[in-house]
């Protein structure tokens, strides 16, 4: 074992994973993580805690994740190399792993432009890549990026984002070289609309023998409304919402759109659960938290293995 | 060439407000190809702030000077004569130029008319765009002439980033995502292993003071110094 963690527990026994999310508050309120924590008990197997996600200031990912795990989930620390320099990532994963996070997520980070407060300076001292060969560095070497001892080395299992749609499309299964060759454990991908590309995707990587280094966590984000759909398919850079998704919730009515949109989240986790080279399931339902349970029971996902 | 903007006229007269005589600088190099800090511009700043004294009762008076470069002893020397009858210099330099200009002559206030912006090229007349950010450290070997620090808004070695959209950077569907060029440039060249391999984390020489001195003349500098 890497770090211990359910999820690498979860992923080494050969079980189909299923992680979640939660966003922390605009602020230091509590209660909104017990309110966000609470469907997601024994629903999953980890919690991705997001980085000032979209670049809005939220409390910070490590604060989140403690939060988490007195709640009972496992957090999946998210670290984006947006807003601190090699300094501060270090000393935030020594801290985080002192008590007791055992999964990180390290991303890039949306630029600053898109936030509340544009204004600002990016770090972007290292990128997402780098971090995670800072971050293996750290727990298979016990040392820092200067090269010098940790006293008392984080024992992380590593996780790395992928977009499977972004173009190039060609050079998309190389990046994802870069990723493992860094250090990449598992991964999650960008949400998956695109089942096409998905499956050209993982073909590739299986091909590469990409699949056999690392467990791949497919995403997988619940459409609520047309709108909903409409707006990630135009609105979102680096989002691939094809038209048949579009039409398959316009074609219902307005009253049944949410449930169609679970209904395809299903079925996509169905497809993901047979397809070769994805371990996994990562489901992020925008706002949505409280239909996990359901939508984790319509998918099959349940119960949790325990192990 | 280093391309700078010109301050809003109202910043720059809010910065000489209260100075009755000043002698604006300009610099005959960077600043005017870049239509900015040249003598011509020194010649509509200068008319420009003439005009706001009309109606003043005692109003201030301007002088025009401008020298080849700023940022060079040598050519500061030239308004020597002249600055002592000023009680301030605006300076229509880069950074490097105006603050040269008060390191010359350090015991008249000095101030900056034009924002300096970025190192960059002439697309065309009246169009320059950044290249380069001094970062001190340049991977453009590897990156086939197409610099990641500069033209990626997240100076990514290892892009392109999931925001990449198109051919476009995240941030602005004008602004071409670095990443997409490096990728097809090399990819044309027949070079894309330049970038299977991981790039480590950079060096950031430009987050201190940079001096340079070439081979052969430490010891004129430690003279001078």
């Amino acid at each position: 074992m890497k770090s211990g963690s359910t999820l690498e527990k979860i992923l080494t026994a050969g079980h189909f994973a299923f992680t979640g999310e939660l966003g922390p508050p605009r602020g230091a309120n509590l209660d909104a993580i017990r309110k966000k924590a609470q469907p997601l008990k024994g629903m999953v197997d980890a919690v991705n805690i997001t980085d000032n996600q979209t670049a809005v200031v939220r409390m910070s990912s490590w604060a989140a994740s403690l939060f988490a795990i007195s709640e009972g989930l496992e957090p999946n620390f998210q670290m984006v190399c947006r807003d601190r320099n090699r300094l501060a990532m270090q000393s935030d994963i020594l801290g985080a792993y002192a008590h007791g996070v055992r999964n990180m997520l390290c991303l890039s980070g949306d630029h600053q432009q898109f936030g509340d407060h544009p204004q600002s300076k990016g770090v972007f001292d290292i990128d997402s890549i780098q971090l995670i060969g800072m971050v293996k560095n750290m727990r298979d070497e016990g040392k820092f990026l200067n090269g010098q001892e940790i006293d008392g080395a984080p024992k992380m299992f590593i996780g790395a984002a992928a977009n499977p749609f972004a173009e190039p499309f060609e050079w998309r299964v190389y990046r994802l070289a870069k990723k493992i060759a860094a250090g990449a454990d598992f991964i999650q991908t960008q949400c998956v609309f695109n089942m096409e590309k998905m499956r050209e995707w993982i073909k590739r990587a299986n091909d590469m023998g990409l699949t056999e280094k690392v467990y791949i966590l497919a995403g997988v984000t619940p459409m609520k409304s047309l709108g909903m759909a409409r707006y990630m398919k135009s609105k979102v850079p680096g989002m691939d919402v094809p038209d048949y998704v579009i039409d398959r919730i316009k074609g219902v009515d307005k009253s049944k759109q949410a449930d169609e949109g679970i209904k395809i989240a299903c079925e996509q986790i169905a497809e993901f659960k047979e397809m070769k080279g994805v371990a996994g399931v990562h489901l992020m339902p925008i706002e949505w938290e409280h239909k996990v349970p359901e939508i984790a029971e319509r998918a099959g996902m349940l119960p949790r293995p325990q192990v | 060439m280093i391309v700078a903007e010109r301050k809003p006229f109202d910043e720059i007269k809010g910065l000489i407000d209260g100075y009755k005589k000043v002698l604006v600088v300009g610099c005959g190099t960077c600043v005017a190809v870049c239509l900015t800090g040249g003598e011509k511009e020194v010649g509509v700043l200068t008319a420009e702030l003439k005009l706001t004294q009309k109606a003043e009762t005692s109003p201030a008076t301007f002088g025009e000077a401008t020298v080849q470069r700023q940022c060079d002893f040598e050519f500061l020397d030239e308004i020597k004569d002249r600055v002592g009858d000023y009680d301030a210099l605006l300076s229509m330099a880069c950074g490097a130029g105006i603050q040269f200009l008060a390191e010359r002559y350090p015991d008249i206030p000095v101030f900056p008319a034009v924002n300096t912006i970025f190192i960059g090229v002439n697309k065309d007349v009246g169009w320059y765009e950044e290249r380069c950010k001094a970062c001190g450290t340049c991977v453009l070997g590897l990156t086939g002439g197409v610099c990641p620090v500069t033209m990626c808004a997240k100076s990514l070695f290892n892009g392109p980033c999931g925001g990449t959209n198109q051919k476009s950077c995240e941030i602005n569907n004008d602004q071409p995502c670095a990443w997409h060029m490096i990728y097809e440039r090399l990819s044309k060249q027949g070079r894309l292993e330049n970038i299977m391999k991981i790039c480590p984390p950079n060096d950031w020489r430009n987050q201190r003071p940079q001096t340079l001195i070439q081979p052969g003349y430490e010891e004129r500098k430690a003279m001078t110094a």
